[in-house]
């Protein structure tokens, strides 16, 4: 398998953070813990074909945020995102 | 989550022995690529293996140097978390008892460490007497890098995170320090067999 179909954008994660943050967050800006650089969500890398998803900062690759899901649980670790800017949804 | 490669997934075959089976997995023939971030391409010339932590003295060979250890061929069944199972997949590779030779250690856990960052933890008896090597040969051609080449742990007895691709080295530690997977979610042990996938199962 190419490397480059193992990497898809966080436009593919859109349905799974909408069910999270109940906005829709594409559109959203994160601040990476690691180099600072601020990326639209809909523009990040992500991991999908792992034992969870993966959200890489595509300025230095540090883990946004990891994902896992199962037995009716899901593990939500957003330490690698200093910040996450999205639309106020009772604006 | 709508979006499911085929390479995830795997082809679904029946089971033709179910005793090698864990249970909740199926059999695959083809080998799926798992990644969780860029495939590293470490030159050889930059590679090297270390054991490091709990140790009087860091232990590290070359890859030149890790080549003349010697080497075990072993046939053994592989299971993914993401519930496929793949029988007689052989491996070449050097047992990580080879590695620990003439190390004089308390302590009773690991941390495997990889290119691109990745960890796992495991108790070091899991990782000794025949029972884990560090392979870098995957049915007798060299082990490509979308598998974990040049090297990677093979550790069969235990869910397939815990091999570690494209790994550099093992860190001994005196507790148990979760990794990449086990720090969010996934089980610090992960016995196929007692269907050990999630913290708390």
């Amino acid at each position: 398998m190419l490397e480059s179909e193992l990497k898809v954008d966080g436009n593919a994660i859109g349905g799974l953070l909408r069910e999270f943050f109940t906005v829709e967050m594409t559109a959203a800006e994160s601040t990476c813990a690691g180099c600072g650089k601020v990326h639209v969500v809909g523009r990040v890398d992500v991991y999908m074909n792992a034992p969870g998803v993966v959200v890489r900062c595509p300025s230095c690759t540090n883990v946004l945020m990891r994902v896992v899901r199962g037995g009716g649980r899901v593990w939500l670790d957003l330490s690698g995102m200093r910040c996450i800017e999205f639309t106020d949804p009772e604006a | 989550m709508g979006f499911i490669s085929r390479g995830f997934k795997g082809r679904r075959e029946p089971a033709a022995d179910s005793s090698r089976l864990p249970p909740g997995q199926y059999l695959v023939r083809d080998f799926p690529v798992l990644s969780a971030g860029p495939t590293p391409h470490t030159p050889l010339a930059e590679w090297s293996f270390t054991i490091t932590g709990a140790v009087d003295a860091d232990k590290t060979w070359s890859w030149e140097e890790f080549r003349k250890l010697p080497s075990e061929t072993v046939t053994k069944d592989i299971h993914c978390v993401t519930k496929w199972t793949k029988l007689d997949t052989s491996w070449t590779g050097v047992a990580v008892s080879t590695l620990l030779e003439g190390i004089d250690t308390s302590a009773d856990y690991v941390v495997a460490f990889s290119d691109g960052g990745y960890t796992t933890n495991l108790p070091l008896e899991d990782l000794v007497d025949g029972k884990a090597w560090v392979a870098y040969e995957f049915d007798g051609r060299p082990l490509e890098p979308e598998h974990g080449g040049p090297a990677r742990l093979l550790v069969p007895h235990l869910y397939f995170w815990k091999s570690a691709k494209w790994v550099r080295g093992l860190s001994l530690r005196n507790e148990d320090e979760p990794g990449f997977w086990e720090s969010n979610g996934y089980h610090l042990y992960g016995d196929p067999w007692r269907e050990q996938r999630y913290w708390g199962d």
